[in-house]
């Protein structure tokens, strides 16, 4: 059964029965001629099929190669083809790319000018973390940099002030029939979603599709039925409550980065380097906790701020700490039919330190990532919470680590005391991100780091 | 003038409006098919049974090529006719293509290649140098080994004497654009192909032999590549001949691309190293002399291993005067994908053995690096050779080659005066003296990279201008354009020639059909070898046009003068476009071919020796690195080069070459790491797993600059080939990490390429 979407693409109303609704715009696009938009690694992690997506109240550099036709109802979808003005007018960006020299094979160009684009029109000015999603394995990106900066501070040509279309609501949310498996589904609420999974237990959640993308171009899995989440607005969004923080499972990771910094920067800045621009902006909170990956960056700071999971089913809701929401690898405490509805943190004073170690320092994933909130009271670590990704078959609490510190100051001799009895928490494995006594190594560096001065390589780049 | 200006790529307006085609987005002929392979995913042992029921049952799929459909089996290689398009029964890698499907898209073909059974009795795969050692296997009959001097005697009188080992990780190109080819049946059993490919003649001719028809048959075209970097020497074969059977067999067109995790997993990469070295030298830190002894793995077939592992004992010497010389090399076969030609060829890994030695040396005597390697710099051309550093120079390398033209002793003192080397020095102690956590290091270290393929008679190149009687000009020449600005330097070159505007000039498709025989664009030599040959074309027909107006006018040819996109004569001043029509109109021909051989070049490869290369291109880099001892986190803060790429043809794309090839060549030796496991099965097959730098790892500050003065060769313009030499400025950033693990104290560090966070961190903490 196939399902109508209607976005509009450089400009253009543009409808589309879908009838696999695990096409990727990326091979969408070029099935229609429209092969400026590359295919350079089909997972996400090379930014070479970087489209711009605008929505109600955001604009979005996403890859397309893991960005499904369905996610694009009521967005305005601009590629490369449409960022030079209808009378062929070049962008700033296309003009400065060449005047310096941004384009040597060619091949990721059309990325780079798309996510450039779009940066520029939301007026950000970090380059080198705005393109850090784009790969390029000939310029060495210097003049790439150059040419963003020669930018900021021209005009956005008009015509790239994309609108979404105004749809009726709910226009392809059909309800789904009673037993109608296969016929994908968006839902518009979480009621709806609610009542959908009841009947499709064994169905696929499609949220950012960041890690499902890969299930399709990667594995092929069969979905089977599919509900894409897209629609569900009430799931979306950071609410600062006096007492919590409550984060909406399909809130992505940017708009999290951007609401969490200013009472927790470090969590912030791990969610910087949880992945690329376009990951980040596609990748939501629900995804990487559901998932259960043992190295999802999300779960170890959340855990260290003692989190708290709100699961539903139908109309059941439960609420866990996170940590015991993963039990081992691969295994979640979710029941069939029950998704993540949100996560509220406890308000509380900022003493969350995270740390990311991967081969390469941005988008890349971690070989261990470790969250660190060491509130000290009258002198001495009150209620230490430490936890880890990338050391053991799920995100984890460092207990023995933790009862070291307990009641002890927070000074490099009780680092290196907790930092030692690490090896009790943790039995890392080896694998090609980092060998178990890396892993170890460095989760030891890590928790010693929190009492050091020493300036980070940031600081000193 | 056209040349040494700093024009932009001349596809610069395609690539930033998505409109530069590349193989896979010519739009695909009506019935046009889609092919995939099915890998094994065992490294060794042989295919008892191969059940593809499964796939030919799978949706949209047209045929499925096996062995047993095959017959004579078509070869891929290069050299020694080693590699069967599908496995014959024989698993020599986890990877290597057992069976072809043929589907009506690329999906239904890359689903349906993972439903076969295969029946493998598996046998223990060789996968490191030890194995392949036990084994005995390797390629060339045993180790090269040459021989330049009493090296026993050097090490024995040495005053000093140290040993060493370096473990140098292989590369994978990641090319953004994946292999890939397309094949469109013609009339009368003949094959046009597009591929991705920077050896056009090579597709050509493995294509033939796989149809079984004279090259004339066959049409091998590329337009322009996603980048190459030496990964699209030999590594398109397998997909165009693969297109090109599947289009015989069914009549319609046929295209394949690699998924990118089957890019990584079939095709081969940059050759790992070990070189392990004894040196002799002084307290000054003077080598006496070095035994070397290279081992590399190949993989499973022989590929370019040769000349690669060849190149790696050519640049053992660097920018080093040693007296004497002992390489052995060693070239083993590994069930891994074949290694191949990567930027540099093996240079690389030879330089990185040569300049670990000297940082050793330095190290041992207590000296300043920098001191330690202009001590052992050759010396310098037109220089006073006894008064470089007090000793005699032989200024002749290892092989026999004369060093006439060295620069580097100057180009080090203004690069090191430039980016305050010996103040940063001090700043680096001091620092290192009151930080804990975080220590910092600094190298400058110098390339001398030499230029020619060594195999003589790959150098050549031929190229075919036409002058329209409008005025505009199209040619072509045997070089592929894979981004770095060939077509833009060749154009510049023949708007220099005619004295005309660029924009007259228009470079097609590099076409087996306009150009024959052509060689790999490879080995830095592209602009080298097919500018002069555009050149020689060029020339003839502007000799024919001077030759017709000065008859017109009465006046000598030589005083028919192009220039300023006008032509002038006794008087007379035209526009270009007149003369063509004036010239076409007296029935002259505006055609012509053009050729070109590097003169003066010899090799002996066996013996090891000769005259390999025409002259020698340079470069000095430093870079300066802090690392986090707590974590083994690390970063480049700054890295300043200079580099000669002789009279430039053009500036800003020399520039280009050398900034994103020093990155490259710093993701070599930094995070590029490939990780095989126990069975041999590649684990980094993806740009998740496998990480090339990106836009962050850039250093924040990055000074580029060009030496700008003339080859002393008679080369393009007095240009220098720019491609490959780069790349070894990574060289800095690895001694820089080096230098900031040796700031913990203790001995020389043991730090292996890539330096990962784990290997920095695990260095300095063994330093103590």
């Amino acid at each position: 059964m196939s399902m109508e979407i209607t976005f509009r693409l450089n400009g253009e109303m543009t409808h589309v029965l879908v009838d696999d609704p695990t096409e990727t715009l990326l091979d969408w696009l070029r099935a229609r001629g429209l092969t400026g938009t590359k295919e350079g690694c089909n997972e996400g992690d090379c930014g070479a099929c970087s489209v711009i997506v605008t929505g109600d109240d955001d604009r979005k550099a996403l890859n397309a190669c893991i960005l499904f036709l369905p996610q694009l109802q009521g967005k305005a979808v601009r590629t490369v083809e449409g960022v030079a003005a209808p009378d062929g007018t070049l962008h700033p960006v296309q003009e400065a790319m060449i005047d310096h020299h941004g384009s040597q094979c060619g091949f990721c160009t059309p990325g780079f000018i798309t996510t450039i684009a779009a940066a520029h029109a939301n007026g950000a000015t970090d380059h080198e973390d705005q393109i850090a999603g784009n790969l390029c394995r000939c310029t060495g990106y210097a003049p790439i940099l150059r040419a963003a900066r020669a930018i900021e501070d021209m005009p956005v040509p008009d015509h790239m002030r994309d609108t979404p279309p105004h749809l009726a609501e709910n226009i392809s949310g059909e309800r789904p029939q009673a037993g109608g498996t296969g016929s994908p589904y968006r839902p518009g609420n979480a009621d709806d979603l609610a009542a959908w999974y009841l009947d499709h237990p064994t169905g696929t959640l499609i949220a950012g599709a960041t890690d499902v993308g890969l299930w399709v171009t990667k594995q092929f899995r069969d979905l089977g039925a599919v509900a894409f989440l897209n629609g569900c607005d009430d799931l979306k969004g950071v609410e600062i409550g006096r007492t919590e923080i409550t984060i909406g499972a399909m809130t992505d990771m940017e708009t999290l980065r951007h609401a969490i910094a200013p009472y927790h920067p470090s969590f912030a800045e791990l969610l910087r380097r949880y992945g690329s621009v376009q990951v980040r902006n596609a990748a939501t909170i629900g995804g990487n906790i559901a998932n259960g990956s043992p190295i999802g960056d999300s779960p170890p700071p959340l855990i260290a701020l003692d989190a708290t999971l709100h699961l539903r089913r139908g109309d059941v809701r439960r609420s866990l700490p996170l940590e015991d929401f993963f039990v081992d690898y691969g295994k979640q405490d979710r029941r069939a039919g029950e998704f993540v509805e949100r996560v509220t943190i406890p308000r509380q004073p900022d003493t969350l330190i995270c740390h990311k170690l991967s081969k390469r320092f941005d988008q890349d994933i971690s070989a261990v990532c470790g969250a660190f909130n060491l509130p000290v009271v009258d002198g001495v670590i009150r209620g230490p919470r430490i936890a880890f990704g990338g050391m053991a078959g799920t995100p984890k609490r460092a207990s023995a680590a933790e009862a070291a510190l307990q009641g002890q100051p927070l000074t490099p001799a009780t680092l290196d005391a907790a930092a030692k009895s690490l090896t009790k928490d943790f039995t890392p494995l080896s694998d090609m991100r980092a060998s178990a006594e890396y892993r170890l190594h460095a989760a030891q560096g890590m928790l010693r780091r929190c009492a050091s001065d020493a300036p980070s390589l940031l600081d000193l780049a | 003038m056209s040349v040494a200006k700093p024009l932009p790529h001349e596809s610069a307006r395609l690539h930033v409006t998505g409109t530069a085609r590349y193989t896979d987005d010519v739009p695909a002929p009506a019935g046009c098919l889609h092919l995939a392979f099915g890998v094994s995913e065992v490294a060794a042992g042989s295919l008892d049974h191969l059940d593809v029921d499964a796939v030919r049952a799978a949706p949209d799929v047209v045929a499925v090529l096996t062995a047993d459909d095959l017959e004579p089996m078509p070869d891929c290689s290069p050299s020694l006719h080693d590699e069967p398009l599908l496995c014959t029964g024989q698993i020599n890698y986890a990877g290597q293509p057992l069976y072809l499907v043929v589907a009506e898209t690329h999906l239904a073909a890359r689903r349906a290649a993972r439903l076969h059974e295969a029946q493998i009795t598996q046998t223990a795969p060789i996968l490191t140098i030890e194995d392949a050692l036990a084994a005995e296997a390797w390629f060339d009959d045993g180790p090269r080994i040459w021989s330049d001097g009493d090296v026993e005697n050097a090490l024995a009188e040495a005053p000093h004497r140290l040993e060493g080992q370096i473990e140098i990780g292989g590369q994978e190109h990641f090319y953004l654009e994946g292999q890939a080819a397309l094949a469109l049946p013609q009339e009368g059993g003949e094959m046009h192909v597009l591929s991705s490919t920077q050896h056009p003649t090579e597709i050509q001719h493995k294509v033939a032999d796989a149809l079984g028809v004279p090259m004339h048959a066959v049409r091998s075209e590329v337009r322009r590549m996603g980048g190459g970097f030496g990964g699209k020497e030999s590594q398109g074969n397998a997909l165009a001949i693969s297109c090109a059977l599947a289009a015989r067999a069914t009549g319609r067109p046929c295209r394949m691309r690699y998924d990118r995790d089957d890019d990584f997993v079939v095709t081969g990469k940059r050759h790992d190293f070990r070189i392990a070295y004894e040196v002799g030298h002084d307290a000054a830190g003077r080598i006496h002399g070095i035994r070397f002894r290279h081992w590399t793995r190949c993989g499973w077939s022989q590929d370019l291993s040769l000349p690669v592992a060849d190149r790696a004992m050519l640049h053992a010497d660097n920018a080093y005067d040693i007296p004497a010389m002992e390489i052995t090399s060693w070239r083993l076969r590994t069930n891994t994908q074949s290694a191949t030609a990567f930027r540099g060829f093996g240079g690389p890994q030879g330089m990185l053995g040569i300049e670990r030695v000297l940082d050793h040396v330095a190290h041992a005597v207590g000296r300043d690096p920098l001191e330690v390697r202009r001590a052992n710099y050759y010396a310098e051309a037109g220089g006073d050779p006894e008064s470089i550093s007090g000793t005699s120079k032989t200024g002749v390398t290892h092989y026999g080659q004369a060093v006439s033209d060295f620069c580097l002793g100057r180009m080090t003192e203004r690069l090191a005066e430039d980016c305050d080397y010996a103040g940063r020095r001090s700043a680096i102690a001091e620092w290192n003296a009151t930080n804990d956590v975080i220590k910092k290091g600094i190298a400058l270290t110098p390339v001398k990279f030499g230029i020619s393929f060594t195999l003589t008679h790959l150098n050549q190149a031929g190229a075919l201008v036409h002058v329209y009687a409008d005025g505009s000009i199209h040619l072509n020449h045997g070089g592929t354009e894979m981004g770095q600005g060939l077509h833009s330097k060749v154009s510049q070159v023949a708007a220099e020639a005619f004295g005309c505007d660029l924009a007259r000039i228009k470079i097609t498709a590099t076409d087996t059909g306009k150009v024959p025989n052509t060689s790999a664009t490879a080995a830095s030599s592209g602009a080298d070898l097919n500018g002069m040959a555009v050149k020689a074309a060029c020339d003839t027909i502007r000799d024919r046009m001077a030759a017709y107006l000065a008859t017109e006018h009465q006046a000598d040819p030589a005083d028919v003068v192009f220039a300023g996109d006008r032509v002038r004569v006794g008087g007379a001043d035209y526009g270009f476009e007149e003369i063509a029509a004036k010239v076409y109109a007296a029935r002259v021909s505006l055609s012509s071919t053009g050729f070109y051989a590097t003169p003066e070049i010899t090799w002996d490869r066996v013996a090891g020796r000769g005259r390999p290369f025409y002259y020698f291109a340079y470069g000095v880099s430093c870079s300066e690195v802090a690392i986090d001892t707590l974590t083994g986190e690390n970063r480049i803060l700054r890295t300043d080069i200079l580099h000669d790429a002789g009279a430039s043809l053009n500036p800003a794309l020399d520039i280009g070459q050398i900034e994103g090839g020093f990155v490259q060549g710093a993701g070599w030796l930094t995070t590029e790491e490939l990780v095989w496991d126990a069975k041999g099965r590649l684990r980094t097959h993806a740009p998740s797993t496998y990480k090339i730098p990106c836009a962050s790892d850039v250093p924040p500050i990055f000074n580029v600059r060009l030496w700008d003065k003339a080859n002393r060769e008679d080369t393009i313009y007095r240009s220098k080939a720019v491609g490959e030499p780069p790349l070894m400025h990574g060289i800095s950033a690895f001694l820089a990490l080096s230098d900031a693990v040796a700031a913990c104290g203790g001995a020389y560090p043991d730090l292996h390429a890539p330096a990962t966070a784990e290997r920095v961190l695990m260095a300095a903490h063994a330093q103590g």
